[in-house]
């Protein structure tokens, strides 16, 4: 499904701050394949969805989604088959407008943008049935601003979002870090009945070892802008938070507390 | 305090400005630029519809025209923007100083354009209807118009779009729409329909000049920040008619001045000095409801966006 094959990103390329964030780094996704990554502060995790959702252009390699080659594309043209959900929650939704309407932009996504209504009567009805799924009342409040939402509500609402379009890919880089607990506990339930109602093709970023263990399918370790571990099957269910940290020697104090 | 018929006169001559103040609307709320690109484009469309009734040709389509030629210079300062990565501001002050050269191109290497002998749209309405009114309700229905057109417009897919942009690009290239092409057709309606004011203040003035493009985004500003805290921002449609209804009151408050006694020279520093304290006034507004629960940005309040809460944007 992904086929990430031998990218290389530097940023500062020829200062003194050169930093190579991801280095000949390649990855292959089996459709439904949910993914979690680990990896200390700079390991190069942001820096490989940023690539792979097209913030930045790579310094070489190549990334094929599906057959398609997106390593040119602008990031705007590979969003249609990619859902993203951000650690920031204020980076998800437009903050000015109504719940329907950042859902009717991301419902649109794959559709043309011409002077059709915003949203359709039929859509309305999806969102409302849709939303009931989330258990925070929102479908009760569509007419109401995103910015009148919680952390949570908003980081649940951008996660829907990003799947109601059906994307080949869902990037979720830390989309829990910035919550309280019961709500980051809430997120990821929604994120596991999303991507297993939809079977989606899923990356996780997460500093939790163990949540990294419990939920998806595979996990991978990056360090240095590359993959030291990529554990899946019977090797990962044995796998507990200890044995990964004497094997990897992992130091960071992020990772151990929680 | 002031005349009947200068009451009049103020509101007609509002009625063009409140196109100005929705142009004006569309880059500062809907985008959340200021673009300073409409002193120019305002004389751009002042010029082109001179010039074309001038010669003889139809008041309408020099409207037309009018709105096609300040489209354009939209689009530059967007280009620039997006394309060289120009500051907005910056932008916007290049298009305005390039654009004088264009805009005395266009009226022919003249400073000024006089249609006292040739038709406009004012001339020929009031050949068909005669009457006191009839350059007023002329007007009105053109503002109705406008403000129609745009409201429907936002509530369309790509006014969605076009009103995330302002928001949150970051969220709008997430949602597969490229934010540049949104801030190009933007600025480019936006312009739009500020060189359509110019090209219909030409024809209601029946006079073009060179230099009447000075302060026009501070005063499409003024309209904005001022008819949006009088009339209310509650919905969409109430924020447009808000927004028309500012202009009509900034030319109301300068006739009133005028008659006053206030010498026509300090109009200018007026100017300013009403967007100064409406912004000023803005800030403090939206601090002290910043509990309330008519609260603009919520207790989530966008970081480092302090700006944002002098720009609330469109929206219910
Ligand atoms: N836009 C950028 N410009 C310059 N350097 C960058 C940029 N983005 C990331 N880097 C650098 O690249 C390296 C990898 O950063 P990245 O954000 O991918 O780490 P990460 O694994 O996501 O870390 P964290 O757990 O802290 O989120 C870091 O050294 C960082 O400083
Ligand atoms: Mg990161």
């Amino acid at each position: 499904m992904l086929k990430i094959d031998g990218i290389t990103k530097t940023f500062g390329k020829g200062t003194i701050n050169e930093k190579i964030a991801i280095n000949d780094l390649s990855l292959d996704m089996d459709r439904g394949e949910f993914i979690t990554i680990i990896g200390n502060n700079g390991a190069g995790k942001s820096t490989l969805m940023n690539c792979i959702s097209g913030v930045f252009p790579v310094d070489s390699g190549t990334i094929l989604l599906d057959g398609e080659d997106l390593t040119r594309q602008p990031e705007y043209k590979r969003a249609r088959h990619i859902g993203r959900v951000f650690q920031d929650p204020l980076k998800g939704t437009a903050f000015d407008m109504t719940i329907e309407e950042n859902l009717s932009i991301a419902i649109c996504k794959n559709r043309f943008h011409g002077l059709q209504p915003g949203i359709s009567r039929k859509d309305r009805e999806y969102f409302r049935e849709r939303l009931a799924l989330l258990e925070m009342g929102l479908e009760n409040r569509m007419n109401q601003k995103a910015k009148l939402l919680s952390g949570g509500q908003r980081q649940a609402l951008t996660l829907f979002m990003s799947i109601i379009s059906e994307p080949k890919l869902l990037l979720l880089d830390e989309h829990t870090a910035a919550l309280d607990p019961a709500a980051a506990r809430k997120v990821l339930e929604l994120t596991n009945l999303f991507t297993r109602e939809k079977n989606l093709t899923t990356l996780m970023i997460t500093h939790n070892m163990k949540a990294a263990l419990e939920n998806g399918t595979r996990t991978i370790l990056m360090r240095d802008g590359q993959i030291l571990m990529d554990v899946r099957g019977e090797e990962r269910k044995n796998m507990t938070v200890e044995t990964l940290i004497a094997k990897f020697e992992i130091d960071n104090d992020r990772m151990l507390l929680d | 305090m002031i005349t009947f018929a200068a009451f009049i006169g103020s509101v007609e001559l509002g009625m063009v400005y409140a196109i100005l103040a929705l142009g004006v609307f569309l880059s500062f709320r809907t985008l959340n630029t200021p673009d300073l690109t409409v002193d120019g484009s305002i004389v751009t469309g002042a010029a082109a519809s001179a010039m074309i009734c001038s010669l003889g040709g139809n008041p309408v389509l020099a409207l037309a025209v009018s709105f096609v030629f300040g489209a354009m210079a939209g689009i530059i300062t967007a280009l620039l923007n997006t394309k060289l990565k120009i500051q907005p501001l910056l932008a916007g002050i290049l298009v305005m100083l390039g654009a004088y050269s264009i805009n005395l191109r266009i009226m022919g290497n003249k400073s000024n354009i006089a249609l006292t002998k040739s038709d406009t749209i004012y001339k020929m309405t009031k050949e068909i209807f005669p009457g006191t009114y009839t350059s007023l309700v002329l007007g009105i229905l053109i503002v109705a118009a406008v403000i129609t057109l745009l409201f429907f417009f936002l509530k369309t897919r790509l006014g969605f779009a076009l009103r995330a942009t302002g928001d949150n690009e970051d969220m709008v290239r997430a949602s597969g729409i490229s934010s540049d092409q949104m801030k190009v057709f933007g600025l480019s309606l936006s312009n739009g329909l500020v060189g359509l004011a110019g090209g219909l203040l030409a024809q209601y003035q029946s006079y073009a000049d060179i230099g009447m493009g000075v302060g026009m985004v501070v005063i499409g500003l003024a309209s904005v920040i001022v008819g949006e805290a009088i009339f209310g921002t509650r919905s969409l449609i109430r924020r447009l008619i808000a927004v028309a209804l500012g202009a009509i009151l900034y030319r109301l408050a300068i006739a009133v001045a005028l008659a006053a006694g206030m010498p026509a020279n300090d109009l200018k520093l007026v100017s300013a000095l009403i967007v100064t304290v409406a912004l000023a006034l803005g800030v403090m507004g939206e601090n002290f409801s910043f509990t309330g629960k008519n609260s603009k940005n919520g207790k989530t309040g966008k970081p480092g966006k302090i700006r944002s809460r002098i720009q609330q944007k469109v929206g219910e």
